[in-house]
């Protein structure tokens, strides 16, 4: 009976789940949690401006998202300003705008709260066909690219020299984790998306000696935690997104209890 | 320092890397410039300089990383180049160890890895997590790194540092051997002047621009050098101290006059 109905969001939240535990960790290792809420900010303008042309909402965030990690990228080549210093202006002025947007909208009611906090429960099969496809998509960019996105992330100098083209390694990684962003919004929302990404990262991180153990574990606590969350959700009736965020935390506390392995 | 079996690279070596009238500003501060030089294959050349003295700049210059604003680098067919930077930090978050690390240099050959780290004198080191790696630790893990690439070019940024006497002389032993193995060009930087008289076969001083060149044997047949290095626990700070000439002459003299004052690189550009 709970399968039946929680078949769907189960399947879309693992879907995400499975693919933030490898970005989740670059996420972690690269320092770029502030990157991942940028992008998340930016999905609302997306979606209002989805809206405002008539083009439907999913397609019109993923698009938003790629725009931005690309505008990102090429804002992150100048060097006055520290990067955090500029995703803060872009994260910002990207949701203001977003939500302006929105509001201005004539007819159209927005479903704010479910943007902003998640609506795993409303997904449809095709909402999960699309999610598996781009968590496959981005699995496969990643294990294809796994030796060139870890040399960067280790040290950017030595990688170059190597023979490794840093600006396009840096791209790829950031479009991943826009196309990500985007498709997660639909589980955890727009403000606890990266919650999903560095809290399985941040946990795999005491029990494990490599970096692929460290992707793997990510992904199986993710996945741990969209399970606990929809559980939590459905006995004790609490919104899906946040549930499945304290799950994770929970799982990240127990993970400090443990023996740390050398 | 007795060992002169080190200097023995072929006359006509063949050339990796030229760099012609090279200047590099960083906001507006000349950081290098007119550097003229050539790395060549089997040929072991070391820049010496005070801290600050753009020798980083020029080995990045060489490696590629940083663009010249003037003048000209030419590569002389496509080079395959290893480097040794001084130190890296790889962020506590990443768990990688020692063996993980080489892998992204040479994936699936960990034959191959274990022989690099064994050549460095680190075999047991495979499985440390690089974080708990020493600073000497880290270098011969970089080191194993830039050997596994088999260069024709191998970039040493301070190899001496952190490393004890025995290390030392086990370092000017391995260079040879590289450079027989691979027949590559190695530019050093480095403070020491042990391992410039003893491994070198060019010493270049820099200080934003190329104060004097040489062989070590040019440099350390003047009286006054040889006065202020021979045997002086001090002498590596002795040679941030040492004044030039400025008169490039042949043999390339280290003229040093006693003052702390350090070479002015401007004043004779003009």
């Amino acid at each position: 009976m709970i399968i039946e109905l929680l078949l769907a969001p189960l399947a879309a939240g693992l879907a995400v789940a499975v693919v933030a535990g490898p970005m989740g960790s670059f996420v972690v290792w690269r320092r770029m949690a502030f990157f991942g809420d940028t992008l998340a900010h930016g999905a609302l303008l997306g979606a209002a401006f989805g809206l405002a042309v008539g083009i439907s909402l999913y397609p019109a965030v993923v698009l938003c998202c790629l725009i931005l990690a690309l505008t990102l990228v090429a804002l992150q080549q100048q060097q006055h300003l520290a990067g955090d210093t500029l995703l803060g202006i872009v994260a910002h002025t990207t949701l203001a705008l977003g939500i302006i947007a929105v509001s201005l909208l004539p007819t159209v009611q927005v479903d704010l709260f479910g943007f902003l906090f998640g609506d795993l429960l409303a997904v449809s099969g095709r909402d999960v066909a699309w999610l598996w496809g781009g968590t496959l998509f981005i699995l496969l960019l990643t294990a294809l690219n796994w030796r060139r996105l870890l040399s960067i992330t280790v040290n950017e100098e030595l990688a170059r020299i190597e023979g490794i083209n840093i600006t396009a390694t840096r791209t790829l990684l950031m479009l991943m984790l826009a196309l990500l962003i985007a498709g997660a919004i639909r589980t955890v929302g727009v403000l606890l998306i990266t919650s999903l990404l560095i809290i399985p990262a941040a946990s795999a991180r005491r029990l494990v000696r490599t970096p692929v153990q460290m992707a793997v574990l990510a992904s199986l606590l993710g996945a741990v935690s969209v399970f606990g969350g929809l559980l939590l959700s459905w006995y004790a009736d609490t919104p899906v997104g946040p549930s499945i965020v304290v799950s994770a935390a929970a799982l990240f506390v127990i993970t400090l209890l443990l023996p740390k392995r050398r | 320092m007795t060992d002169t079996s080190l200097r023995s690279a072929p006359p006509a070596a063949r050339p990796l890397i030229t760099l012609e009238d090279v200047a590099v500003r960083f906001a507006g501060e000349a950081v290098l410039s007119r550097i003229s030089l050539t790395l060549s294959a089997g040929r072991i050349v070391t820049l010496i300089g005070p801290n600050g003295a753009g020798k980083s700049t020029l080995a990045r210059v060489v490696l590629g990383i940083i663009k010249p604003d003037t003048g000209r680098v030419q590569r002389h067919g496509s080079l395959r180049i290893g480097y040794m930077p001084q130190r890296i930090k790889v962020d506590d978050s990443l768990p990688l160890t020692a063996d993980g690390f080489l892998a992204l240099a040479m994936p699936g050959r960990s034959r191959e890895r274990r022989a690099a780290l064994a050549r460095v004198g680190v075999k047991h080191l495979h499985k440390r997590p690089v974080q708990q790696l020493s600073g000497g630790e880290m270098q011969r893990v970089l080191l194993a790194r830039a050997l596994l690439r088999k260069p024709d070019l191998l970039v040493l940024d301070e190899p001496a540092q952190g490393v004890d006497v025995a290390g030392q002389n086990a370092l000017y032993g391995l260079l040879d051997e590289v450079r027989q193995e691979f027949g590559c060009g190695i530019l050093l930087i480095s403070h020491d002047l042990h391992l410039v008289m003893a491994a070198t076969d060019e010493v270049i001083c820099l200080h934003h621009h190329i104060c004097c060149s040489g062989t070590p044997e040019a440099v350390t047949r003047d009286p006054v050098f040889h006065d202020m290095f021979a045997g002086h626990p001090a002498a590596n700070l002795a040679l941030y101290t040492h004044e030039h000439d400025h008169e490039h002459t042949l043999h390339g003299d280290i003229d040093a006059r006693g003052d702390a004052t350090t070479c002015d690189g401007d004043h004779h550009d003009h």
